[in-house]
């Protein structure tokens, strides 16, 4: 392939995954405040646009018309760039998810993913490992003492339970041998007993608890939402934030749990894998619309749990996950590491 | 001959020195812990440059990621606040730079004059984490295995000290003791 | 094509800032975050000559010399976090009592 087709090739897919990710993230507001409402017996919103589709829209331009405040005792510097890494660290890790597999145009294949890396779940760690400055950094440049616990409180949180996250992975990664996210849907394919499809949540049930547990606690999500605990701190660490710079963090929030969404669907739903049949151009389809929708799946699991459960203790919640979880994922891993030599 | 592989060391190279000379200028210890996680990313650049991809995306995961969130948590959680200087701290700057300039203009002179070694490709040795993982499991084993035991007296030796220490209730309130 | 001496000028530059800051800091922490640095600058030299001489071992050594940071900084950031609690001051030139 000539390298200029292959850099209008980049540019077009980053453009549209960007596209599609930044409405996704709107509509995911607009999807929990839709599903929790009605779980609280409310309707959320209905009044801009149908079914109150239009809600994103007027809340982006309500964001970008506030004042944009700074308060006068902030460590500026820092005050400025907090939003700013959190929402570009948690916009980045998208770059290496695949979607489905490569289509041919032209004669030329593509693969459905901005980037193809060898190590790419190495990178999606990396990437979101990063993004932790922004809240740290949010919290302490904003001389509050509310943002400052909710700061503190977050890096802690994030810092003990990525080890809980990693490990959870590394069950998958020993079944599948590889760190290429393409390569361990590719494992996936295929079915147990004719019927049950070959997904790693079906063999990892327990790491899939870990993952999903982690990921609410990274995340900054009910259950584990103490950063932000509005009951005891105010906003936590956004609570000196306006406007603009408020929304950059609400974006990162649900970017970041788009990403984790998509993380799980590839390593424990299998991918793009999916009963698929039909006219060429649904084959074509498929595999993407199988994608989303486990996506979608996971991330309506996430708004139910906010609907449902309450908020943690800070004790319990360091507890929970050093005493417990992080345990369970360790003896998964020997489990698993044994079965594989075993076997 | 001015090629990619130059470029990209020079960009990064740049980025590391800048952050480095940062780091001593500052006078906040926040902004120097930026300045070092700036060098550690810019780092994880050159590693990619000489083709080390497994040590790159370490170097981003467990230094910048990891342990320099520990630095800025412990930054944050004891208020650490602009430095002063002192006696001690003027003898050293007046005796430390120019010692390190020199230092360091010596080392760079003999390494490009005398070294005579060849020239490094771009992504040279690529460490897949395969091929390291076998190593660490079989030439290392060792060396792994005792890595192991030093994280766990690290770690137990981490909770031991910054637990607070146990006072008797009489004291308590008089104890001058910070969270 | 850059020369392996670039990179050695480079880790030594690394190196060198590292040990400066070691001497002219005063604040515990940024002392500390000096020794990161000088331990930085030696991994590069190191990743640079596993690619000069072609053997994966250097990378391997980056590996330990990672883990002896974490352990190093966690044992580190909680000797401070003690000093800190007795002392009431990062500032080094203070710390200056072998018992309070």
């Amino acid at each position: 392939m000539p390298i200029w087709i292959y850099v209008v090739a980049a540019v077009i897919k980053s453009a549209i995954v960007l596209l599609v990710l930044l409405t996704a993230v709107a509509y995911t507001v607009w999807l929990e405040r839709k599903v929790v409402g009605h779980m609280q017996n409310r309707w959320g919103p209905t009044r801009v646009g149908p079914f109150g589709l239009l809600q994103p829209a007027a809340d982006g331009i309500k964001f970008l018309f506030k004042e944009d405040l700074t308060p006068p005792h902030v460590y500026k510097p820092l005050f400025l760039a907090a939003p700013l890494i959190a929402v570009i660290f948690a916009l980045t890790s998208i770059a290496v998810i695949p979607f489905g597999n490569a289509i041919t145009l032209f004669g030329y294949s593509f693969p459905l993913q901005i980037t193809d890396v060898n190590i790419g779940l190495l990178v999606i760690l990396g990437v979101t490992s990063i993004g932790v400055y922004g809240v740290a950094l949010a919290g302490w440049s904003s001389n509050n003492k509310y943002s400052l616990l909710g700061g503190l409180r977050a890096s802690a949180q994030m810092v003990s339970y990525e080890i809980s996250l990693g490990l959870s992975l590394v069950g998958v990664l020993i079944l599948s041998g590889s760190f290429s996210l393409r390569e361990i849907v590719d494992v996936q394919g295929g079915t147990f007993l004719g019927f049950i499809p070959r997904w790693n949540i079906f063999l990892q049930p327990v790491a899939f608890f870990c993952y999903l547990m982690a990921a609410y606690a990274e995340t900054n999500r009910i259950p584990f939402d103490l950063p932000e605990a509005e009951t005891e701190l105010v906003a936590g660490y956004h609570t000196e934030y306006s406007a603009m710079k408020f929304a950059m963090f609400f974006m990162a929030e649900y970017a970041n749990m788009i990403t984790v969404a998509c993380l799980a669907t590839l390593l424990f739903l299998g991918g793009w894998h999916g009963p698929i049949g039909g006219p060429p151009i649904v084959q074509a389809i498929l595999p993407v619309f199988w994608f989303c929708a486990k996506v979608f799946a996971f991330l309506f699991l996430y708004i139910w749990v906010r609907g449902t459960l309450p908020r943690f203790r800070y004790d319990q919640l360091m507890a929970f996950g050093w005493k417990f979880l992080l345990p369970l994922a360790m003896a998964n891993l020997i489990v698993t590491a044994i079965v594989v030599v075993v076997k | 001959m001015i090629s990619v592989h130059l470029i990209l060391f020079l960009a990064f190279g740049a980025v590391c020195v800048a952050g480095a000379v940062n780091l001593l200028v500052q006078r906040h210890p926040i902004n120097s812990a930026l300045s070092l996680i700036a060098v550690m990313a810019a780092l994880a650049g050159e590693y990619l440059l000489l083709g080390a991809e497994f040590v790159a995306a370490l170097q981003v995961i467990v230094y910048a990621g990891a342990i320099m969130v520990l630095f800025v948590f412990v930054i944050m959680l004891l208020n650490a606040g602009v430095e002063d200087r002192t006696q001690g701290s003027r003898v050293a700057i007046v005796f430390g730079i120019p010692g390190m300039l020199i230092g360091s203009v010596l080392v760079a002179w003999v390494v490009l004059r005398h070294s005579g070694t060849g020239d490094v490709e771009i992504g040279a040795l690529p460490g897949p984490p395969k091929t390291i993982g076998d190593m660490l499991f079989h030439e290392f084993l060792l060396p792994f295995e005792i890595t192991s035991i030093l994280i766990l007296v690290a770690i137990m030796g981490a909770v031991v000290l910054a637990s607070k220490p146990p006072s008797s209730p009489a004291e308590a309130p008089t104890q001058k003791v910070k969270d | 094509m850059v020369p392996l001496s670039y990179y050695l000028v480079l880790s030594g530059i690394l190196f060198a800032c590292g040990v400066t800051g070691f001497l002219i800091k005063r604040n515990i922490i940024a002392i500390f975050m000096s020794i990161e640095l000088m331990l930085n600058g030696v991994n590069l030299s190191f990743v640079a000559f596993a690619a000069h001489w072609h053997v994966l071992a250097g990378q391997i050594f980056v590996f330990f010399v990672m883990v002896v940071a974490a352990a190093e900084a966690a044992v580190g950031l909680a000797i401070i976090i003690a000093v800190y609690r007795t002392r009431e001051t990062l500032n080094v030139d203070q710390v200056n009592l072998l018992k309070l």
